[in-house]
């Protein structure tokens, strides 16, 4: 036995409720040598979690693993029985899952948490757990290491409560962590500290790990090896270096692809010097008891004046809880604003939606980041896309159904799928209908509210050029949402960057290497490249970090 | 396929399970006899047919005689029709009127929520059997006092539920999106809300229905139900509870036609067919 982990032919078949049984995992193989880094990558529903997992002898509710061997440290996970798997569970073997902020018991303190696995497993008395503890809590540079302990996990940041959930994996001392999407749900400033973190105490402890992620930047940083997976099969295995470099399958290239920047066409700028199509003076907008001076007590948006011209496209970037949704739902109404004006195509708007005409409701569509929810479950495609065209335009039941055919084939969706309900659709899918729900309304200006943010990079890209594309052919203005640099660079003509409910700055793509302001620049900075040696290299102002960073 | 659990089949695209099909089968041969029971009855309800009061069972007689020699099969079957119907039309009346407002109380939220919700919160604090005597000791006991009695105590419950489900539907984007777009609050609680509440709201019609169902028999028990020589099923057992130190099927027989209804309507609500939605098989 040469590796760590060795996995042969794994698979693993899962029973759909109508009792059909499908092989999600078809006989993949990997090895992991003692202190290396696997990375598992793929598209939503490529198998690699489900992979991962089973590393513990685990399959979720409603799978099985069938066939195969996965040998971990000399044993056959497959062949165990639960017990046994148990007990190589946190002492062997650890995870850390995606949203630590869902895997924490909101009802007792961290320090508890953290070292419940020796209490289970007996490792040692709970005074030596405290103090090993808090050895990996500094490890893992998390501010105020003797007391973060005592604190309850409502108390500290999303990228402190992911690396916390990483000193719950090390506390047992395990041979090798699964990090099943750590970074995901975090900001990019946020997640360089946490890759950072991971990073050196994997490197100090010589632990291997297995790391499941979709973003292939992310992961050129913490691998040495990439497993790339899709519909359960293993379709490329390298070194980093040499995926990155020198791909051989296509879809590994379409991952490279993605990455790469987009020409940008030139605008015609024709109508420049038009009137603008939307312009917000000053809006203040926030949550919270009013005060005497009828600004709301805590101020979400404070004094943000921008301009969208016609035909032309305004990002508006900053990490979560900058104030870019609600200024979204400012400007669609859904949230009125305290003070200031919206003036959209030349007349005042009211603030709050419930008192602007139908005619003003209609040309302003917004478009949600979460089609899961933006979708009524209960509907199928072509009743949720006729909705705006019936409400706003009276057309007939069969104009209608031949314009959701039109709307289905401008979304690139095949027109089939009109029957489906939204549960029966992809993500990608999803983000489309509700993107031909707003076109049907004939809107003027889109505001998309980061749509592609909870997509796969292939994925992402795809609907990022199919905006571009309605874009030339409707002459439609897109106000875009978003906490990726690289899509908001992708599409818009210009940029604001917001941080704290305040407008910062604002330039264009093109003068992006060179931002003035310095939380622009440290954002800017902290978007991970494709370049392994980056994350090493990245040297980051320190004092930049203290004001603007959320350690 | 061979794994799958014995009790599930699947018929136009739902599944079945069989203690569902078996609930469903009682309630609707329940259904069916209240329906026909004037045709089917081999005796008027009010006419002596027995010698012996508390009589066995036997053949003409199937389900014996009551306390006083009147055949029990008519009472029991004619009393189907009052429980059921009665129950049912009462069940109608307050999940309607209760899921409505409920979700406009959702959707609508302010004051109207607060007036509203108060004042069921208020309505629901009075005991459910105490507020049935009043009502029948003010107006006395006929079929509509008794329906609407009843609709009248169970809003406030189907209310709360509905609301309660609407309120998780209305936080979700795409009530934002109709919001945005202009829509009424007719369309926002029809079309958006309704499709995603209906199967709880469905489970908890049964429910309901169960305790409207023991409610009417608990008022007839006492005596504050249909008034003889007209008989529901709680009717029934009270008239006859003094056959029981006699193991009189007259005592026996009714009440198992109340516990069969009740337990089949829980058993159907627990196994109503779920809709498969893996469309490849």
């Amino acid at each position: 036995m040469t590796n760590l982990v060795e996995v042969r032919n794994l698979r693993i078949e899962a029973t759909t409720d109508s009792g059909r049984v499908v092989e999600i995992i078809k006989g993949v193989s990997l090895d992991i040598a003692d202190g290396e880094i696997v990375a598992l990558i793929g598209e939503s529903g490529s198998g690699k979690t489900t992979v991962a997992l089973s590393l513990m002898g685990y399959a979720r509710p409603g799978c099985r693993i069938i066939g195969g061997e996965i040998n971990v440290n000399g044993k056959n996970m497959a062949a165990l029985s639960e017990k046994q798997r148990a007990k190589l569970r946190g002492t062997d073997i650890a995870y850390v899952p995606q949203s630590a902020a869902a895997s924490f018991n909101p009802s007792s303190t961290i320090m508890e948490q953290v070292i419940e696995v020796t209490r289970i497993h007996g490792l040692m008395p709970p005074e030596q757990a405290r103090k090993r503890a808090v050895e990996l809590f500094r490890a893992l540079s998390l501010p105020d290491p003797e007391g973060i302990g005592a604190r309850y996990p409502h108390q500290v940041s999303g990228g402190q409560l992911q690396r916390l959930s990483a000193a719950m994996a090390l506390i047992g001392d395990p041979k090798l962590m699964i990090f099943d999407e750590p970074t995901t749900a975090l900001d990019v400033t946020t997640q360089i500290d946490v890759l950072k973190a991971f990073k050196s105490v994997m490197r100090a402890g010589g632990i291997a790990g297995v790391y499941v992620s979709h973003d292939l930047a992310v992961v050129a940083q913490i691998a040495d090896h990439i497993v790339v997976l899709k519909g359960g099969e293993v379709q490329e295995t390298g070194t980093t270096a040499q995926i990155l470099s020198a791909a051989q399958h296509p879809y590994t290239r379409e991952l490279l692809a993605a990455f790469e920047p987009k020409p940008r066409q030139a605008h015609a700028d024709a109508d420049a010097g038009a009137k603008p199509l939307l312009r917000i003076d000053n809006v203040t907008a926030g949550y919270g008891a009013v005060r005497a001076d009828g600004l709301p007590l805590i101020r979400a948006v404070d004094t943000v004046s921008l301009v969208v011209e016609k035909g032309r496209n305004l990002g508006v970037i900053g990490e979560s809880g900058c104030g870019k949704s609600t200024l979204a739902r400012v400007i669609a109404g859904i949230h009125p604003a305290a003070a200031g004006d919206i003036i959209f195509d030349g007349k005042q708007l009211e603030r709050g939606a419930g008192k602007r005409s139908q005619d003003q409701l209609r040309e302003m569509q917004i478009v949600f980041q979460y089609a899961d929810t933006a979708l009524n479950p209960a509907k199928p495609v072509e009743d949720i896309i006729a909705r705006p065209l019936a409400f706003y335009h009276q057309l007939d039941r069969q104009a209608r159904s031949k314009r959701v055919d039109e709307l289905l084939d401008m979304v690139r969706l095949p027109r089939t799928l009109r029957y489906r309900r939204p549960s029966e659709l992809s993500g990608g899918q999803k983000q489309r209908v509700n993107f031909a729900r707003a076109l049907a309304a004939g809107p003027k200006l889109i505001i998309c509210d980061e749509i592609t943010s909870a997509l796969d990079t292939v994925v992402a890209a795809a609907v990022i050029e199919l905006l571009k594309e309605l874009q030339r052919e409707l002459g439609l203005s897109y106000i875009f949402i978003s906490h990726d640099l690289s899509v908001v660079e992708a599409i818009c003509d210009e940029i604001m960057v917001m941080y704290n409910g305040e407008r910062v700055e604002q330039i264009t793509p093109d003068r992006l290497m060179a931002p003035i302001h310095p939380y622009s620049k440290l954002l800017f900075s902290s978007v991970p490249k494709l370049d392994p040696t980056w994350l090493d290299g990245l040297v980051r102002d320190p004092e930049l970090v203290s004001q603007y960073g959320h350690r | 396929m061979a794994r799958v659990a014995a009790s599930r089949r699947s018929l136009l695209g739902h599944s079945y399970n069989l203690v569902g099909v078996v609930a469903a089968l009682v309630i609707l041969a329940w259904t069916l006899i209240a329906i026909f029971a004037p045709a089917i009855i081999p005796h008027s309800i009010g006419d002596i047919v027995d010698d012996d009061y508390f009589g066995p069972m036997r053949q003409g007689l199937w389900l014996g005689s009551d306390y006083l020699g009147r055949d029990m099969l008519s009472r029991v079957l004619m009393g189907a029709r009052y429980t059921v119907g009665i129950s049912l039309a009462a069940v109608v009346i307050a999940c309607f009127s209760g899921v409505v407002l409920g979700m406009i109380a959702a959707v609508t939220g302010g004051w109207l929520d607060t007036c509203l919700s108060r004042f069921l919160d208020a309505m629901n604090s009075i005991p459910s059997k105490l507020f049935g005597l009043v009502v029948v000791a003010a107006v006395g006991s006929s079929i509509p006092a008794l329906i609407l009695t009843l609709a009248v105590i169970y809003i406030p419950g189907a209310y709360r539920f509905a609301r309660a489900l609407a309120v998780n539907i209305n936080t979700m984007d795409f009530m934002t999106v109709a919001r945005v777009r202009g829509e009424s609050i007719a369309y926002l609680i029809g079309s958006e809300i309704l499709p995603n509440i209906i199967r709880p709201v469905l489970a908890d019609f049964g429910l309901r229905f169960v305790f409207i169902v023991l409610l009417l028999s608990g008022l007839s028990f006492l005596g504050l139900g249909l008034q003889p020589p007209l008989a529901d099923w709680g009717a029934l057992v009270r008239e006859n509870i003094g056959g029981l130190p006699f193991a009189a099927p007259a005592v026996i027989v009714p009440s198992l036609a109340i516990a069969s209804l009740t337990i089949s309507v829980n058993l159907l609500i627990d196994n109503l067919p779920q809709k498969i939605r893996d469309r490849d098989a």
